[in-house]
């Protein structure tokens, strides 16, 4: 079988000249999928029940690749070749740079847990025993040159260590030994992390190239501009937009109201937007009220001082992310933590922390917090939110979900966490949340009883000090969220989520099927790819950039040490082609790279044989029958992906 | 041996096991021989017997202890592990830790509102439309505005309106993503580069929200062990900077230098000897609490003296004190660079959002890997960066179209205020927000000033102009100040935030009513 798949679309987009692709994509749209005559009946049906959604489209219905999302202001007709005009078709292609059109109705899955089941964590396959020793020894190795280097660097190139060194009296600004890892491993891979962007951060994101002559020392802008497949940002829901319902309502906001708030929450900073903003979050996210804040870090670093202090005790997930750190240690309260996603560990604690009551006193706690989060940005994992209501009731503390992610992403109607495993938000004390993900603005939230957010606005420094957000970025947040609901363009929220709970499953099963080890839970939106080497880190991510996808990669000390990986955000821009584009990609990079090395333990087997149910085959495999490693041909991955995303993953 | 066996049952059982017995004996000396050829077999095996034997021969008695020693090594390492840090632990049973969960009662989440602080979360000004000199406020009335930090009257201006939507036409709203994966605009570069130039530092990193700079700046320097000195009016941020940085924290008075320079020579002293550490200074330029200046002169002196690196927070000075809105170190004719870390917001005169750190390149260099809450948040939106770059622009092309009606505005104020003995204005001239303190006759209690100062913005409201006053976070109830909690408790004070939007005639009109708030509500005490 040739590589390069044989249908025209994914042929052509597939082609590393993305820019000529681009430009003329739409109508290799047209031309492809108006063979596929099921598609327009599914299309025709989908339309009729979003009667809002398409103003202009009139009677060009028989077009069946338009996406109804983002059909304002297209203007189809019969002739492909005389509608788009150069202006128009440029007006498209940024329009579809910004966000993809779906490709056909069966490209969408409501992300939702099923209630029967308990959520069980993803099962983690582990590499070969090879894999595990050169990851250890190309650490030795670089731990190694590093020390050889500074040894004779500092003797022999003084001035280039100066900053490690005392000096005129003044002690040197970086430890020698904090800074080693970001001088001798991180520095090797620098040109992989903070590439500099321009443009909107949507399903594709433009580059600015740069290069280094002194390894990575310094960066010089080349001038050029890159565009690349964007799998890399936070824009879950696609709202990175310059153009549509949410930006028009920004712009009239900014020309109306001007572009700051001026002034802090308690002060004269408080407008219209801001009290009209809190009651539409509240109501989202199923609270009774809600506060706004204008940066999603500093809503966690400045809240737990306001909840608990001394003689409280916080408990918290050990992957949770640095602002619930930084905030839990302002807090003055005392702090442990527990496994990550480990029921029993938690339960262990919680029985041990309440009997034994506060270290030396005894004394019992004033209050004990929970503090997790909805899903977890390095690890795709979700929180297991119905055992810890459960685990809440039997021991009465107080739970703090940090739905950072989550909100926007999960849940059959976007609500977070709570929406996805069909649990009332009130079992939860506190909800905080950032807006700066699903929502394409910045801030965050804390929503909870009216009480406890009156409290807050009284004492919390957040409130009372800090900067209060701008017009135009609470207008992006409102319209957002109008959308998910369904307020604003009736039936694109909608279609939004489900397209992201669609293609989160989609590549992760296929990355599965070729034989990667992926993490996370199937509807997460983050797809981790493990890579283990720390030499694959810029590997993958370079590999990938020459194909034009640009990749997170991360390493230690994000992650543990031997489990470097890089992460895929999913987002509601992208379509089927984009990643099948990714899926081709890895597949070439894994080849090259090693990176096929699942067993097979986590999914992503080759289908049940007729008549073999999903039951004998679990009781095969507990009786010792074999896995076969899971490694499918792209073509086949492709095929079958539709079909299988919509079946319980396998 | 067939007789045998049928002579008696018993006596061939005893011969079996006799032959058994034989048997075993023989096997276990295999075994042994078997274990002697396989120990001997095993690389320096030779050498262990020889000392073995040796010392045993030398010293049977240090073969005993050899031996106990060996046999501690083995239970030791096989003993079950315990905590050394949990010498208090209770041992309890199963159905009595149930017991204690039954009845464990945790406190309320947060405790319920006091009655002061449920009429201040009601009374909180909503503003309806945009803000500016003259707003409308939720209940309809439009009434004068001084809460609000826009000291330049920029928030509403229709070009800047203008160039944040033409940013948010190509960038859309929110970058997506922390500035280290993918979430560096060129527009951020371009911001960086347009306020390191204006302040004349080498280099400057933006943080997304101004109140979470210096609660990162600080901690990314400085650690355990490390010594900082701070004046004890510092804002509330920076007491939580310096709680989270884990160093030795040391207070000198309020401006006080030779206090300072006491403080420096006292750990002079105490660190002589010692590994050197870093050592920082952390000041307020213009103070939050009071609004008065830093003496900045003397501060970079000494710093230069002792060896002290300086962190200045310019959140209240940056943009408009200096003759070209520079901050303080225009102030003192100082290069910037003197300062070895500037911190200011962008979210008050420049109408932006955000705030920055300007400094060396190396200083920022390290921020970008470990501040906190510039590698873990989200970038600034782009328009907001744009905006700051217009305004650094407006500003150096014409400060004096800024500067100077603020300042004609801040001392029309100044004036008009002095004509009362009941309120001591404390900020400087220097400062666009001007506190006052009331003068009572007897010494009045934390709450009831609190109240009279509620009052008068309450009477200033109700004459048609929006005032504040100083808020303080409480410390939680029997906890004092001290390294593991700090609260912000500033002097109870009215604030009154200037703005270029006035004319000369509204500010002593609305002078006019807040001194006439203060007679009434400060008269009706005495």
């Amino acid at each position: 079988m040739p590589r390069k798949a044989s249908s025209s679309v994914s042929g052509i987009i597939d082609t590393p000249k993305r820019a000529t692709a681009r430009t003329t994509s739409k109508i290799v749209q047209f031309f492809a999928s108006a063979s596929q005559k099921p598609a327009s009946n599914g299309e025709a049906k989908l339309s009729s029940s979003f009667p809002g959604a398409l103003p202009k489209l009139g009677g060009s219905l028989s077009l069946p690749t338009i996406s109804l999302s983002t059909a304002t202001g297209e203007n189809t007709s019969e002739s492909p070749m005389v509608v788009f005009s150069p202006e128009e078709a440029r007006r498209t292609a940024r329009k579809h740079a910004q966000f993809g059109p779906l490709l056909h109705p069966s490209h969408k899955y409501v992300s939702q847990h099923d209630d029967e089941k308990e959520l069980t964590e993803p099962v983690e396959d582990e590499p070969p025993y090879f894999i595990m020793i050169t990851t250890y020894f190309s650490y030795l190795i670089l731990i190694i040159f590093g020390h050889v280097r500074d040894f004779f660097g500092k003797r022999f190139k003084g001035r280039k260590y100066s900053h490690l060194k005392s000096k005129n009296g003044y002690a040197a600004l970086n430890s020698d030994f904090d800074n080693f890892y970001v001088r001798r491993l991180k520095q090797r891979l620098d040109d992989c992390f903070s590439r500099p962007i321009t443009g909107v951060p949507g399903r594709y994101i433009t580059l600015l190239g740069r290069k280094s002559d002194d390894y990575n020392e310094t960066f010089q802008m080349t001038g050029e501009k890159i565009e690349t497949l964007n799998m890399s940002s936070y824009n879950y829901l696609g709202f990175a937009q310059s153009e549509g319902p949410c930006a028009d309502a920004t712009e009239e906001t900014i020309r109306k109201y001007g572009v700051s708030a001026a002034g802090t929450r308690a002060d004269g900073g408080t407008l219209d937007l801001h009290v009209e903003a809190e009651a539409l979050i509240a109501r989202f996210v199923g609270k009774p009220a809600s506060i706004l804040y204008s940066m999603g870090y500093g809503t966690n670093a400045w809240i737990f001082q306001s909840l608990v202090n001394k003689g409280c005790l916080i408990i918290s997930d050990e992957l949770n992310h640095a602002s619930i750190r930084t905030g839990a240690r302002a807090s003055g309260a005392m702090i442990d933590m527990y496994k990550h996603n480990s029921m029993t560990d938690l339960e262990n604690k919680l029985r041990e922390y309440i009997s034994q009551g506060q270290p030396r006193t005894h004394r019992p706690w004033k209050k004990i917090l929970v503090v997790v989060e909805g899903l977890y940005s390095m690890e795709g994992t979700m929180c297991n939110l119905p055992a810890l209501i459960r685990l809440r009731r039997k021991y009465g503390f107080y739970l703090f979900v940090d739905e950072a992610h989550s909100v926007g992403a999960l849940g059959p109607r976007g609500r977070g966490v709570c929406d996805y495993f069909g649990i009332d938000p009130r079992e939860v004390d506190i909800l905080m949340g950032t807006l700066t993900k699903s929502f394409g603005a910045n801030g965050g939230y804390i929503a909870a009883e009216k009480q406890i957010i009156d409290k807050l606005r009284a004492i919390n420094a957040g409130v009372l000090l800090s900067e209060s957000p701008c017009p135009g970025v609470v207008t992006q947040i409102t319209s957002a969220l109008k959308m998910i609901t369904g307020e604003l363009n009736t039936g694109e929220g909608e279609e939004r989520l489900q397209r992201l709970a669609f293609n989160s499953r989609y590549l992760r099963l296929g990355l599965k099927r070729l034989g990667f080890i992926v993490l996370g839970h199937d509807d997460s939106p983050i797809v981790p790819l493990m890579l283990y080497n720390p030499a694959k880190m810029p590997a993958f991510s370079r590999e990938m950039l020459k194909r034009k996808i640009s990749v997170v990669v991360v390493g230690y000390p994000a992650t543990p040490l031997v489990s470097s990986r890089v992460r895929f955000c999913l987002s509601a821009a992208h379509n089927k082609d984009d990643l099948d584009r990714l899926l081709k990609a890895c597949d070439e990079v894994g080849d090259d790279l090693d990176l096929k090395l699942s067993s097979g333990i986590a999914g992503g087997a080759i289908p049940l044989p007729e008549g073999v149910t999903p039951e004998m085959e679990a009781e095969r495999i507990a009786n010792g029958g074999k896995i076969a490693p899971p490694r499918w041909p792209i073509e086949e991955v492709i095929k079958r992906g539709v079909q299988d995303t919509q079946l319980p993953l396998r | 041996m067939a007789s045998n066996m049928t002579a008696s049952a018993s006596a061939s059982a005893t011969q079996l096991f006799n032959m058994d017995y034989e048997e075993f004996i023989a096997l276990l000396f295999t075994m042994r021989d078997l274990a002697i050829t396989q120990f001997h077999r095993i690389p320096g095996s030779a050498i262990v017997t020889r000392y073995i034997k040796m010392s045993y021969q030398h010293d049977p008695a240090r073969s005993a202890i050899e031996l106990c020693l060996v046999i501690f090594a083995i239970r030791y390492l096989l003993a079950p592990k315990y905590s050394t840090q949990k010498k208090n632990f209770v041992k309890l049973r199963d159905d009595e830790i149930d017991e204690l969960i039954e009845d464990w009662a945790p406190e309320p989440l947060v405790a319920p509102l006091t009655e002061f602080e449920q009429e201040q979360v009601e009374k909180t000004p909503v503003i309806t439309g945009p803000t500016g000199p003259k707003v409308k406020l939720a209940n309809g009335r439009t009434v004068t505005n001084l809460a609000s930090a826009n000291y330049f009257n920029l928030a509403g201006q229709p070009a800047l309106a203008e160039s944040a939507i033409a940013t948010l036409r190509t960038y859309g709203v929110g970058p997506c993503g922390p500035p280290g994966f993918y979430g560096t605009q060129d527009v951020h570069i371009d911001c960086e580069r347009d306020l390191a130039e204006f302040l004349g530092c080498q280099d400057c990193i933006i943080y997304a929200q101004a109140f979470s700079t210096i609660n990162a700046v600080i901690p990314a320097f400085a650690k355990r062990g490390d010594y900082i000195v701070a004046d004890d009016k510092c804002n509330f941020a920076i007491q939580k900077a310096l709680q989270l940085s884990r160093s030795t924290i040391r207070w000198y008075k309020h401006n006080d230098m030779d206090d300072l320079e006491k403080v420096l020579k006292k750990i002079d002293r105490e660190s002589r000897g010692r590994e050197l550490t870093r050592r920082f200074i952390v000041t307020e330029a213009l103070f939050e609490d009071g609004g008065d200046v830093a003496d900045l002169g003397t501060i970079v002196k000494l710093k230069f003296q002792y060896k002290y690196r300086l962190i200045l927070d310019e959140t209240n000075s940056f943009g408009f004190v200096g003759a070209t809105g520079r901050g303080l170190t225009e102030l003192y004719n100082l290069p910037a660079t003197d300062v070895d870390m500037i911190v200011g917001t962008l979210a008050t005169a420049f109408v932006g959002g955000g705030g920055f750190c300007c400094g060396s390149k190396e200083i920022v260099h390290h921020q970008r890997i470990s501040g906190l809450a510039y590698v873990f948040s989200a970038a600034l939106p782009a328009m907001l960066a744009t905006t700051v770059s217009e305004v650094i622009k407006m500003l150096r092309e014409n400060p004096e179209n800024f500067i100077v009606p603020l300042r004609e505005n801040i001392k029309t104020f100044h004036a008009a205020l002095a004509k009362t003995d009941m309120l001591t204005v404390t900020s400087s001239p220097l400062s666009p927000v001007i506190s006052f303190t009331l003068n009572t006759k007897k010494e009045a209690t934390v709450a009831e000033q609190d109240r009279m100062t509620q009052d008068i913005v309450d009477e200033c409201l109700a004459n048609g102009v929006l005032v504040t006053r100083a808020k303080r976070i409480a410390l939680p109830a029997g906890m004092a100040k001290g390294p593991s909690w700090f609260g912000w408790d500033p002097a109870a004070a009215i604030k009154i935030h200037v703005s270029t939007g006035f004319t000369k005639k509204e500010c002593e009109k609305a002078a006019g009513i807040i001194r006439s708030a203060v007679t009434k509500v400060v008269g009706r005490r005495r």
